[in-house]
């Protein structure tokens, strides 16, 4: 198969990150690139995500391109018994593209075995985000000058949170970096995740907290700890503040160090840490629009 | 029961001409096997047992299976549940070769996915398996990429 498909974010090879920071670099200095003109892109949200749907949609409107779709299942003929495979075969011969996400697990996949054209993956349960991991590599890019030699912390749900992984997987490709990861028990990095790093000798550190620490980190990227994550509720509440990040712990912090979070934020980063420059998370979403533009560009050879 | 005894039982089963005699397989797996390598539609004459007496297995099962042969493909798709099985190839009452069943580096269907939350596990999808470890089993799945260890191995 040909096709550019996006399912996974190990499907690019290291000189295929760097194209799309390329492209995405092109993108922000030039939003408005009218490479979608005639073209049709299809959005199709079995679930709802405001967020991702939004960036993706602005991104196709800057490219000039039209868009078709529907923002949950309960609007699409899922609800009249439709399967999956025959959504997908219909609509891969109305659009260009399709742009799907999915609350089940490798829909994504499947759905580029079906379909004719290229099919971007928004997100399919809990298993890939890839163009979520692009975004947070194009912001680590912006803010670092280089994917090398970073020294990384990963914040909160390390045990459930794919945006994690998918980033520990990606950033691994590159010179030197160094990672901690900062969770509680119940919700640490999963053996194979490790395991992965020590085949390839990268270093690596696990912390059940981060105030002491954080003046090393190059990047803090933080993640939610969700009460529903874990089975005994006291143990919620013993570790609950532990994993908030506020202002007075940014004093020592290197002066290039900016944190990131995939957001929607609920109460893991103090709202009083917003003005302080260091924080990124909202020019990260940002920079969503840039690399998704970079991603469709990519997957119809259209630079 | 002495072993001569035991060994003229053994003779009930009657032997086979031309053909294939899959041993070893444990007997929980029996109609799994049939299954898997479709006897269940085959017009050749079959004979089968199970809870057999064997040195390796306390409970073997065993298939005669009358002018068939088999690819490694095809038998090696039986070897996640009957890793130890052992074919025999007869002609002329005599056994020719002797074969193993090898782990394949891929599997296709025969596996469902533990991950309740997969694609192939609610719509009629094909599973399909890299297969990270061969003992004990270990298959990561092609589609929501999670791996269904040996001990949650469900036979579709």
């Amino acid at each position: 198969m040909n096709k550019k498909d996006l399912i996974s974010i190990t499907d690019y090879s290291k000189e295929e990150y760097l194209r799309i920071m390329d492209l995405a670099a092109d993108f922000e200095k030039t939003p408005n690139q009218k490479l979608l003109e005639g073209k049709v892109v299809a959005s199709l949200f079995f679930e709802p995500s405001t967020r991702t749907r939004l960036s993706f949609e602005t991104a196709i409107n800057r490219m000039g391109g039209r868009i078709v779709g529907f923002t949950d299942a309960g609007s699409s003929s899922v609800t009249k018994g439709e399967t999956l495979h025959d959504t997908i075969r219909m609509v891969s011969q109305y659009a260009d593209l399709i742009v799907m996400r999915h609350p089940l697990e490798g829909s994504a996949r499947y759905a580029a075995e079906v379909s004719s054209v290229p099919v971007i993956n928004a997100g399919d349960g809990a298993n890939q985000h890839p163009t979520q991991t692009l975004l947070d590599m194009y912001s680590i890019l912006k803010t670092q000058g280089s994917f090398d030699n970073l020294n990384i912390f990963l914040v909160g749900d390390l045990r459930y949170g794919r945006t994690v992984h998918s980033l520990l997987m990606a950033m691994s490709e590159f010179d030197n970096p160094i990672f901690n990861f900062i969770a509680p028990e119940e919700l640490h990095m999963p053996e194979e995740y490790k395991l992965f790093l020590q085949e390839k000798g990268i270093r690596y550190f696990e912390h059940r907290e981060f105030t002491d620490i954080i003046s090393e980190a190059d990047i803090v990227y933080m993640t939610r700890v969700q009460k529903e994550r874990f089975s005994d509720p006291i143990e919620y509440e013993q570790v609950k503040n532990v994993y908030i990040l506020k202002n007075s712990m940014l004093k020592n912090t290197k002066p290039n160090m900016r944190i990131l979070h995939p957001l929607p934020r609920v109460n893991e980063i103090s709202t009083d840490v917003d003005k302080n420059e260091k924080a990124y998370y909202f020019t990260q979403a940002r920079n969503g629009v840039f690399t998704r533009e970079a991603i469709i560009a990519h997957a119809l050879n259209l630079k | 029961m002495n072993d001569q005894q035991k060994k003229k039982l053994k003779l009930k089963v009657s032997a086979i001409s031309e053909g294939t005699v899959i041993d070893h397989i444990p007997s929980e797996s029996l109609f799994n096997v049939i299954s898997i390598l479709e006897l269940d539609k085959t017009q050749n004459m079959i004979t089968f047992g199970a809870n057999l007496d064997s040195d390796k297995l306390v409970n073997k099962a065993i298939i005669k299976v009358s002018n068939q042969f088999f690819e490694d493909d095809d038998i090696n798709r039986i070897a996640l549940i009957a890793p130890h099985a052992k074919l025999n190839i007869i002609r002329d009452y005599e056994v020719v070769e002797k074969k193993v069943v090898e782990v394949p580096d891929r599997v296709v269907g025969i596996v469902k996915c533990f991950n309740p939350k997969c694609i192939t596990n609610s719509e009629p999808i094909t599973t399909s398996f890299k297969v990270i470890s061969k003992e004990p089993i270990a298959l990561k799945c092609k589609y929501c990429e999670k791996i269904t260890h040996e001990k949650q191995m469900v036979i579709k």
